[in-house]
């Protein structure tokens, strides 16, 4: 029998993650709004409310706790603040190559300081050449004393200025079939943030470029096997990464639903609210539907996930649904909303604005299609 | 160590309010079907007792008298820190008024042996009688201080309490064991915690029935209750829309007026 409830304490970590983006994060999102920035705040409260340990082991100072509740917790923090949500998505992509090719020794160095967020990480593949293609990267490696060398830029990368820990994917200087994966710290010599973005929404989220300059990355931070980086970063972004994008996407869609429904119990036309009309009920149910399909699909995934089974495919149709649900729902929102849709006092326009954003990260929705078209005709 | 006991209800939860339905014999509101929250005011005592147990050492058990649903509240008390959670719940507890919640919370605070301090919110958001506190200090035979919005003086056997009255407040002095109620006032509730839902897994909500108590079917639920709530009505909210008219001035007053006499200002 299919059993399609959340367990009882899965709703209480949900509950938990709601209380967390009330009362911690909702009060820092007009700051983030208005500068663009100050993200440090949130920062802080992601790891002092053990965010950044649900899905690392608690042999290595986090919860173990799996990705459907990963899940949960970004959608409920993407229903306050989508921009926290994305650094925190992020922060657990960065997280999750250590914890699945990390050696003993890397997991032991890296893991508790990402657990209590004292440390925050990101994974950089993106380059100017595009993020669909990452065979395309043209970031170089080259052996030099008994360390790697590391040359190139990448751009898009979230985290870029605040992450103390970077996975960087590069090529082999030497071998153009060999990619490899590799541990940066901040604090590196050759290695710095450079440009910092400014995005249509998810304001208050960094997102930025890093420079490596002969930067000189010690031997054991070679991440996985070395050639097999493409493997190492793609697993991350496959999975954690799309699992991520989902959970926000569906946080951005509760928020647009919760708005709808707000403003069209309160807005009085023709002497009644215009949640009376048939036309905004549809709207409304729309909304509705995609946020129920979506939480299937999305929850599948992450249970597939959590059974310790691959679920790239799934987590791409999930990935694929929820971002474009969440621009559907977030123009649905504001259409009900009328002239004040256009307004910035209203919510609804920071949810157009973020709904945006949600489409390219973790691939495209086509490169999304691309995956699960493979999938159907294989 | 401290024996600390929290009393909480669960209540409906504010967003469920269009959902509520009245039983039309017993002017109840049945919780059974209906989303359930701790009540605000039992987390500030809950709250409270954290913060004493952290300072000083001390074992909390919460009790809620309320139907299975109840549990959640329950566990989540449990999560929050609570060490031990015990839910009162039978048929026959069913439709008990403050008297008969009170007198069954009283023999259940009994059952558990010696207790130093019993904690509850000042009232429920639902049914808000603000007795519950001062019923069991009758029951229990402990002296309560209601509307306590500080702990001055916590350590021994003498507390002293700031208290909340009309236009002021009390200091007063009280011998352990004792019963306080809390307002808002006193603290600020913590949230949930991941780690602390993780540590609850291995806590039990022990449930105790009629039998368990000990009592006589008439003393508790419906039955044990004197009260009688001739009636319970849904209140409709309407908003009307008035312009005012003349100048900016005329505007002002005609407006002010009108806040004077709704009372606002």
């Amino acid at each position: 029998m299919i059993d399609f409830t959340l367990t009882e304490e899965q709703e209480l970590f949900q509950k938990a993650a709601r209380e967390f983006a009330e009362t911690k994060i909702a009060p820092h999102v007009p700051e983030m709004e208005e500068t663009g920035q100050s993200w440090d705040p949130v920062i802080k409260e992601l790891g002092a409310g053990e965010m950044m340990a649900i899905t690392i082991p608690e042999q290595y100072g986090g919860l173990g706790l799996g990705y459907t509740v990963r899940m949960l917790a970004l959608e409920e923090i993407a229903r306050i603040s989508v921009a926290t949500a994305m650094m925190m998505q992020v922060g657990g992509l960065g997280i999750d190559p250590i914890v699945l090719f990390g050696t003993e020794e890397q997991k032991e160095k890296y893991l508790p300081g990402l657990a209590t967020g004292e440390r925050f990480a990101t994974v950089a593949v993106t380059e100017p050449t595009g993020g669909s293609d990452p065979k395309g990267c043209r970031t170089t490696y080259k052996k030099q004393n008994g360390s790697y060398v590391l040359n190139g830029r990448k751009c898009f990368i979230t985290n870029s200025h605040i992450a103390d820990v970077q996975v960087v994917l590069a090529l082999d200087e030497d071998n153009p079939e060999a990619y490899s994966t590799f541990i940066l710290e901040k604090e590196m010599d050759g290695f710095e943030p450079t440009h910092i973005e400014h995005k249509i929404g998810m304001r208050g989220c960094n997102t930025g470029e890093i420079e490596m300059k002969d930067c000189v990355v010690p031997a054991e931070n070679l991440l996985g096997p070395e050639g097999k980086g493409m493997r190492v970063s793609m697993t991350a972004i496959s999975e954690s990464g799309r699992a991520g994008m989902i959970g926000c996407a569906l946080g951005l869609q509760t928020a647009c639903l919760e708005a709808a429904i707000k403003f069209a119990n309160e807005r009085i036309l023709y002497g009644k609210p215009i949640s009376r009309l048939q036309a905004q009920q549809f709207k409304i149910a729309e909304i509705k539907i995609d946020l129920e399909a979506g939480r299937l699909l999305g929850y599948r995934a992450s249970a597939t996930h959590d059974k310790g089974e691959r679920a790239g495919n799934e987590y791409a149709v999930a990935k694929y649904f929820t971002t474009e649900a969440a621009q559907k729902a977030a123009k649905m929102a504001a259409d009900i909303h009328g002239g004040y849709g256009c307004m910035e006092e209203y919510p609804v326009t920071r949810y157009v604005r973020d709904s945006f954003v949600l489409g390219p990260s973790a691939g495209t929705s086509d490169i999304m299609k691309v995956i699960v078209s493979r999938w159907a005709l294989s | 160590m401290l024996s600390i006991v929290v009393c909480v209800k669960a209540v409906p939860e504010p967003k469920a309010a269009e959902d509520l339905k009245i039983d039309p014999v017993t002017k109840a509101i049945p919780r059974h079907d209906i989303p359930l929250e701790i009540n605000p005011l039992d987390r500030n005592a809950l709250e409270a007792a954290l913060h004493f147990k952290e300072q000083a050492g001390a074992s909390i058990t919460v009790i809620s008298m309320g139907p299975p649903p109840a549990g959640d509240i329950v566990k989540e008390c449990l999560a929050l820190g609570s060490d031990e959670g015990i839910l009162l719940s039978d048929p026959a507890f069913a439709g008990a008024d403050a008297l008969a919640t009170a007198y069954t919370l009283a023999k259940a605070i009994e059952k558990l042996g010696e207790v130093d301090l019993v904690l509850c919110g000042r009232a429920s958001s639902d049914g808000a009688t603000e007795w519950v506190g001062p019923e069991l200090s009758v029951f229990l035979d402990f002296p309560v201080v209601t509307m306590v919005r500080e702990f001055i003086q916590f350590n021994g056997s003498s507390w002293q309490v700031k208290a909340d009255i009309e236009n002021g407040y009390r200091l007063v002095q009280v011998e352990l064991p004792a019963i306080f109620t809390v307002t808002q006032d006193l603290n600020s509730p913590r949230t949930l915690s991941f780690s602390g839902i993780i540590q609850s897994r291995k806590k039990e909500i022990t449930t105790w029935g009629l039998k368990d108590l000990a009592l006589p079917a008439n003393t508790v639920g419906l039955a044990g209750s004197p009260t009688i709530v001739s009636k319970l009505e849904y209140v409709e909210s309407k908003r009307e829309c008035e312009i005012i008219e003349g100048s900016l001035d005329e505007k002002l007053d005609q407006m002010i007026g009108k806040l004077v006499e709704a009372g606002a200002v």
